[in-house]
């Protein structure tokens, strides 16, 4: 079931004293999950996740805007005429309750013509065990859990009653790194079994990166931007999408644009064709740098950690926003660090060039400047 | 390990101390009390150890009104004045505006002289020659009988002291309950939203459980306050409980120590132990019910 988001916005009223404004927790937002897709919503903390979710399953209402299901207009339905399934930040399983009967819940809410006999809804909880391996552990109280069965459990829950869509709110953020990174296949595994459309919300960039099939990067309730994965990453429309996504993190350096060359504390580095002459943001990422004794960029070399196939370089430039500038290359370059420093050239396609003021990307066509060895 | 628990039984000294002192030696001394017989107040003489007290207590009629009265009392507002309590208190958590004045309004009764209280009940429920009192005005206009609620017949007396005992002891389990209920997690109800779980079965099969334990404490403390009950008593009824036939188990104790008729510590005694006994009882039952309630 498709799901889509028009022009939604949400204003929680202001509490108390009248100064006190109002929230605009999401605003204007649209976006669509096609259909039997797995997207990941992503965003900083306070950005309006967990409001959008809850507006996809009808806790809350819309200020503004429509949603749809399909073609159907849900938008006034309540939560248990929409039919999704959400698993909680918390997992909000009945902690009196088995895990049994915490999968049971939802079925014996079913009434009318949807009404389950005890046979079925043993069937389909069993199912839906099934489907999250917890089949061994049903007799339990959630408490008896670790993290990991937990979220396991919750979304089984989610999934028992066949919801349209699965509405995940951070599922993995209680979990340890290892458990993550396994739950995390598990989940994209079993929505790739049952092809429930499902929307996803974490921080966690790699995570949205890693398993979904297009990611919705937000910030302050506004929509930035909307694409497959790799697209987003490969091409940012702004700085904070360029700084979001990626570990490690893009390198911003301050920079200037003069006569379409671009400008790293006076030091001409890459040609950037069909651009103003301008102070700009360059955002350059780890894998964009190119170790070379010509190279233009000529960093004071920090340290180097070797990762295994690749090895990190960390090193300093003057005009590189953070601390750090930190550079990942393949560990079969030769590193040449005379006197401390080592120099890069840039790959033009990982770089990035941003406006000073409003952040946006500011697109070129380049080829290097005193790249001719490579 | 050893040297450990030595250490925390120095610490818990003090409390220990204090325990035996105040209520292990007491209770203690009320139960030699209790089994001493034709005890002499004056020459602090007894001529045997045995069961008569306990016998002439339990042949006493004034004792065995007292112990029916107090049952009644109890068996009657325990579960009433919880369930009340449970309904307003959910009621009281699902609004919102104003519910500040509402929680004040249902908690003053608790920081109320209860005296003071059972003088307005007095007021509201008793005929006298004058008038017939607000209660009978209000029965009258809807075309019942005037009955006198505080000299009158017996069940017209009991009902006016459960009601008074319910209206007493409500706020304070209204604001157990309230708190209760508002430390539930709200990412339940969410959850049961989304399911599409009807309010009732919401109630039931969520609310209740998560604040189970409270309710078992309400209860528990409920009864054994209720057998207990005794100043309820005079509020209404005046001092001389025996005549008025309203008389609790410690009204009857303090009638046998402190009474007109008193002087009798060692009844008195037996009929405590009685009344501890009961509660003993009670309480035990109570809590081997809950518990095996909670972990089902
Ligand atoms: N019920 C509410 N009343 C008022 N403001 C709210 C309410 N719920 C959320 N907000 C505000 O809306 C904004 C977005 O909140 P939301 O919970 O959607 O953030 P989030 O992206 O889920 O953050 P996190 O990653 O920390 O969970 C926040 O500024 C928050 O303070
Ligand atoms: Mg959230």
């Amino acid at each position: 079931m498709e799901v889509k988001l028009k022009n939604i916005t949400k204003r929680f009223p202001g509490r108390g004293r009248k100064e006190e404004r109002e929230t605009v927790a999401v605003k204007d937002l649209s976006f669509d999950v096609p259909d039997g897709t797995l997207v990941g919503l992503l965003g900083p903390s306070g950005c309006g996740k967990t409001t959008t979710l809850n507006l996809i399953c009808g806790l809350e209402n819309p200020t503004d805007g429509r949603i749809f299901f399909g073609e159907e207009d849900v938008t006034d339905l309540p939560p248990e005429l929409r039919g999704v399934g959400m698993v909680f930040q918390n997992y909000a399983l009945y902690p009196h309750l088995t895990v049994l009967q915490n999968i049971l819940f939802p079925l014996e809410n079913l009434k009318g013509k949807n009404r389950l006999s005890k046979k079925e809804m043993n069937d389909r909880a069993m199912e839906a065990a099934r489907l999250v391996q917890i089949e061994g552990l049903l007799e339990r109280k959630p408490k008896e859990l670790s993290g990991g069965q937990q979220q396991r459990v919750a979304i089984a829950r989610a999934l028992v009653k066949m919801p349209r869509v699965l509405l995940l709110d951070e599922p993995l953020s209680n979990l340890d790194a290892r458990l993550r990174l396994q739950t995390r296949e598990e989940i994209c595994k079993i929505q790739k079994k049952t092809g429930i459309t499902t929307l996803f919300v974490t921080h966690d960039q790699e995570e949205a990166m890693s398993i979904s099939d297009r990611i919705v990067v937000m910030r302050d309730g506004v929509l930035m931007q909307e694409g497959k994965p790799q697209q987003v990453y490969d091409d940012p429309v702004n700085l904070f999408v360029a700084k979001f996504l990626g570990t490690p993190p893009i390198n911003v350096f301050e920079a200037e644009v003069k006569d379409e060359v671009l400008y790293f504390s006076e030091q001409p580095v890459l040609e950037v064709k069909n651009v103003k002459d301008q102070p700009v943001w360059a955002g350059v990422r780890p894998e964009g740098f190119v170790p070379g004794k010509d190279g233009p960029v000529i960093c004071e070399l920090d340290r180097v950690e070797v990762l295994g196939r690749d090895i990190s370089v960390v090193c300093r430039h003057a005009a590189c926003q953070a601390e750090n500038v930190r550079a990942i290359i393949n560990s079969e370059h030769e590193l040449e660090s005379g006197l401390g420093k080592v120099s890069f050239s840039l790959k033009p396609e990982k770089v990035f060039l941003f406006g000073r003021g409003d952040e946006e990307r500011i697109p070129f066509g380049a080829s290097c400047v005193s790249d001719s060895g490579n | 390990m050893n040297q450990n628990s030595n250490r925390a039984w120095l610490y818990l000294l003090p409390s220990v101390l204090l325990l035996v002192v105040f209520l292990i030696y007491p209770l203690i001394d009320v139960f030699i009390y209790s089994a001493e017989e034709g005890y002499n107040f004056a020459s602090q003489t007894h001529s045997g150890v045995g069961t008569y007290n306990y016998s002439y207590v339990l042949h006493d009629p004034y004792f065995l009104q007292a112990l029916k009265n107090t049952f009644i009392l109890v068996i009657i507002t325990v579960p009433v004045s919880t369930g009340i309590a449970l309904l307003i208190s959910a009621m009281l958590s699902s609004i919102r505006p104003l519910r500040q004045l509402y929680q004040t309004v249902y908690f003053l009764p608790y920081v109320t002289n209860t005296l003071a209280v059972g003088l307005v009940f007095m007021v509201l429920f008793q005929k006298t020659e004058y008038t017939d009192g607000l209660v009978n005005l209000m029965l009258q206009w809807f075309g019942g009988e005037t009955v006198d609620f505080i000299d009158g017949p017996y069940w017209a007396k009991m009902f006016v002291l459960c009601f008074y005992t319910i209206w007493v002891v409500m706020p304070f389990k209204i604001l157990v309950l309230t708190s209760a209920l508002a430390s539930v997690n709200p990412d339940y109800y969410r959850a049961a939203r989304v399911d599409g779980t009807p309010k009732l079965r919401i109630f039931t099969k969520i609310t209740l459980p998560m604040i189970a334990p409270m309710i078992v404490y309400l209860v528990i403390t409920g009864f054994i306050g209720a057998f207990k009950a005794y100043s309820d008593a005079v509020a209404l009824f005046g001092t001389d409980l025996n005549a008025a036939g309203m008389n609790t188990i410690v009204g009857y104790v303090y009638d046998m120590l402190y009474g007109d008729s008193g002087g009798y510590p060692s009844y008195a005694s037996a009929a405590a132990i009685i009344l501890f006994v009961i509660v003993l009882t009670i309480t035990c039952i109570n809590l081997l019910v809950s518990k095996r309630q909670l972990e089902n």
